[in-house]
């Protein structure tokens, strides 16, 4: 994060600093900027990774894998409910099957998913050269990383957690979640909190401090105003559950007393501060999403997004709103009258900035000349699916209603449209849309109609029944149910569904393959598209940008004619980043940036050596400090014998 | 890249180290400022939705925490602000000298902070598992020791380093008026705290 750069002390010899401009571009700058930006090819290299590009690309492929095993264990569930009286599954193996499937979706998918898609795309769009403090980058990939494996390799060893994925006291605490399968839970959090936290502080001074200049934030893609928004929530959210998940831990390991009635504590204070974080977690899955359809939109309608301040007020209004509403999921605890007053009307206030955002996508489309390829097909599918899942969340945002339908696959059916709907259905399309980007090659549009028809039938066949259960009284996380209560039809059709679902993932990722061996190849701008990250090559360089380009719209590609206006002065033969004023981004300073380090590795194998032990001993936080403290230390101080002046142009 | 660069503007007189909100090491800091503090915020929640579970707090027959160490502590802690003020100064100013003079008064004010905050645990008047009180006392203190605690650390790393020949890198400069403006938030966040341990428990009795 503070981290001096090697390449100053190589440079203090030389007589004159090497800079691009009108004297050094084309081929020689690109070497010589693939020379100061690349890493080192051994395993030290690799593992010491600092580029946002690698890193969100490890994001995203991890956080996919995490998506197939969670897919698997939502097949084993639909398989031991096809029928009624099934016995398959024994309640206690269905407990850990349901908990593991929320907990790796909701924290080893979908927030590092649009997480690692943000790092990989924010300095592209945004026309900088790296993120910010790009070690914190790298380290909170292996904390991520280390959390998922840590959740997972208890799974295989079969001490799981088996409380539901928000783990509710007194079910999860010392008197009832016997063994170590909620520690194991909240550790988890831990992990993915530690990660997700580092991200969003590094999104957000990125995004403040590094556009291009020009680039106001009246001009920034709405993807960049979404990522901005949710790296906001997720400081300001993801707070409460590090903090309620460590009392919960500490209730467990040093018998503390939070949630326990007998000596004065609260098992509704876990649930306060769980969906303090738990709600706006809803909506940091969401907005990101939001961003893609943005996008997505304006491309394939060839018209800039109608209603720009309005979309970016709805985001931000969106982002304030969703702190106001996490008492929606305590309706059946009891609360104040003006308790369900204020709730419910803010449940249904919130849909308002999104319905806004929805008008404003069709506006566009209706504006322009739409075409209908496959990121575009994702994006109706979204809008469809996701207004029937927010029609829905208006519906139990009405408490009598609520009540009724509380922890039923009413529910179920619910979240599941405004999560896949809402959130997967864009990402799908994001994958698409910016697989050129990724890659250098276009996926297969053919291959890609089929896998989109197959996963939105599916889906509507899988979840679409479960409301019709839900509301004949089905409850949710019951490992069978008996026939003759009208609840077989819609589990065998949800279960086809969930079958239909698996083999439309399983061809999306045959294509995302055989593209990557033999797609089309890709230049910089296969789409057309308006925004930065297409200004530059497909894959893009180590550099991003041989020169920082300027922004003066909203559209700088398609308003750029003939000529691409860029800056220049920039060290070549040094990490060199342009930092520009927050609002109006007018260059103001040139800071270095870090070389690829092994410490954040290590300092994240001992932060994880720290969290697992404490799971058994609390003694482990003690002595897991003093390694995790020393990495830390040695990540910080630098490594080149002494500083250097930077050269002066003779 | 597509298209031939149109150069606009030569940047290479900018310079290479700003202060504050112009660096990058700033918003760094102040993001992770943010995060602790809406941490402290919800402890302080969670600290009256607790309270809102009893009649008395704290609840009898439990006496509130003894003054003396606190109150000495927050002294200190208070007093410590004079000289990292003068920590921040020097750094502004890039007085390299007066950094490296400054800095071990920061590092030794960490150990009577430390020795201080033992003797608070000692006189809360309360274990940590006795009821949910106690439990959320010991919290407080706790999150605001591991500050105290990283920070001294962190004081003690910088100040290592500038002894160094590092320390006359304008980076570094800059790193160390960063660490006296996390040093404000340590000291701001523990007046609540103060409040909250030590005299609210007295007023509610």
């Amino acid at each position: 994060m503070k981290a001096p750069n090697k390449a100053r002390g190589r440079a203090a010899g030389k007589e004159r600093v090497l800079r691009d401009g009108p004297g050094l571009t084309g081929p020689e700058l690109a070497d010589r900027l693939e020379a100061t930006w690349s890493r080192p090819k051994d395993l030290f290299g690799w593992l010491g990774t600092v580029d946002h590009k690698e890193i969100g690309r490890r994001y995203i492929i991890t956080a996919l894998v995490f998506l197939a095993l969670g897919g698997l264990l939502a097949l084993h569930m639909r398989l031991q409910l096809m029928f009624p009286d099934n016995d398959m599954m024994g309640p206690g193996l269905f407990n850990e099957t349901f908990t593991m499937h929320g907990t790796t979706m909701m924290f080893l998918f979908a927030v590092p998913v649009m997480q690692g898609v943000q790092i990989y795309l924010t300095p592209i769009m945004i026309g900088t050269r790296a993120m910010a403090f790009p070690r914190l980058t790298a380290f909170s990939f292996y904390m991520y990383l280390f959390g998922g494996l840590f959740l997972w390799t208890a799974h295989f060893l079969r001490f799981g957690p088996d409380n539901g994925w928000f783990s509710y006291v007194p079910l999860a605490g010392p008197e009832y979640g016997i063994g170590k399968r909620a520690d194991v839970w909240a550790q988890t959090v831990t992990f993915t909190e530690v990660a997700a936290l580092a991200v969003a502080v590094t999104l957000v001074a990125t995004i403040l401090k590094q556009r291009a200049p020009g680039m106001t934030l009246a001009r920034m893609p709405i993807f960049v105003w979404a990522t901005l928004v949710t790296s906001l929530m997720v400081i300001f959210s993801m707070p409460a559950v590090a903090l309620v998940s460590s009392l919960l831990l500490s209730d467990r390991l040093v018998g503390t007393q939070f949630f326990n009635p007998a000596e004065h504590g609260d098992p509704l204070l876990w649930q306060h501060l769980f969906w303090f974080f738990g709600h706006p977690e809803v909506y940091i899955i969401f907005l990101p999403a939001t961003g893609f359809v943005s996008e997505i939109v304006s491309t394939f309608s060839r018209r800039s997004l109608f209603g720009y301040p309005i979309v970016v007020l709805s985001l931000i209004s969106t982002g304030i709103l969703a702190f106001g509403l996490w008492v929606h999921h305590m309706f059946a605890t009891g609360l104040p009258r003006v308790g369900y007053s204020f709730y419910t009307a803010a449940s249904m206030a919130v849909s308002i900035p999104t319905g806004l955002q929805i008008f404003c996508w069709i506006a566009t489309i209706w504006d322009g000349r739409p075409r209908l390829q496959v990121p575009m097909l994702y994006v109706v599918a979204f809008i469809v699916t996701f207004v029937i899942g927010g029609l829905s969340g208006v519906m139990i945002a009405a408490v009598p209603l609520d009540l009724q339908l509380h922890d039923t696959y009413f529910i179920v059916a619910h979240f599941h449209y405004v999560l896949i709907g809402g959130s997967v259905f864009p990402l799908l399309g994001a994958i698409t849309y910016w697989y050129p980007k990724f890659t250098g090659r276009l996926m297969s549009e053919r291959l890609g109609k089929i896998s989109f028809w197959t996963i939105f039938l599916g889906f509507q066949l899988a979840f679409f029944p479960m409301h019709i259960a839900g509301l004949m009284g089905m409850p949710r996380r019951v490992y069978t149910y008996p026939a003759g209560m009208g609840l077989e039809i819609p589990n065998l059709l949800s279960s086809i569904g969930s079958g239909v679902v698996a083999v439309a993932v399983l061809l999306f990722v045959v294509n995302m393959v055989m593209s990557f061996a033999g797609g089309r190849r890709a230049g910089p701008d296969p789409w057309d598209a308006p925004s930065l990250e297409w200004a530059t090559d497909s894959p893009p360089p180590w550099y991003n940008f041989a020169h920082i380009p300027v922004v003066d719209s909203r559209t700088p590609l398609w308003d750029a004619r003939g000529k691409f206006p860029v800056v220049h002065g920039l060290r070549v033969d040094d990490r060199e980043l342009l930092l520009t004023s927050v609002i109006s981004a007018a260059p103001d300073v040139r800071e270095p940036s870090a070389v690829p380090s092994v410490w954040p590795f290590v300092a994240a194998v001992a932060v994880a050596i720290t969290f697992i032990s404490s799971v058994f001993s609390p003694w482990g936080l003690v002595f897991g400090a003093v390694p995790a403290g020393i990495a830390l230390i040695a990540w910080f101080w630098p490594k080149t014998p002494g500083p250097a002046p930077e050269p002066q142009i003779t | 890249m597509i298209g031939p660069p149109k150069f606009a503007r030569d940047l290479s007189e900018l310079p290479d180290h700003a202060f504050s909100h112009r660096s990058l090491t700033w918003w760094g800091v102040i993001g992770f400022m943010v995060i602790e503090g809406t941490a402290f915020a919800l402890a302080v929640a969670a600290y009256f939705f607790l309270m809102s579970q009893e009649q008395h707090w704290a609840p009898p027959p439990i006496r509130p925490p003894g003054l003396i160490a606190g109150s000495l502590f927050t002294l200190v802690l208070l007093l410590s602000e004079i000289p990292n003020t003068m920590v921040k100064r020097a750094a502004d100013a890039m007085d390299v000298e007066g950094v490296r003079r400054l800095l071990p008064w920061m590092v030794a004010i960490g150990a009577p902070l430390l020795v201080l905050r033992g003797f608070e645990f000692n006189s809360l008047n309360v274990l940590w598992y006795s009821n949910a009180y106690g439990s959320i006392i010991w919290a407080l203190l706790l999150m605001h020791t591991t500050h105290i605690g990283t920070d001294w650390v962190d004081t003690a790393v910088l100040w290592l380093l500038v002894r160094t020949p590092h320390g006359e890198s304008p980076r570094r400069l800059v790193d160390t008026d960063e660490n006296a403006l996390y040093w404000r938030f340590v000291w701001l966040t523990w007046i609540p705290i103060y409040l909250l341990i030590y005299w609210v428990p007295r007023l509610f009795r």
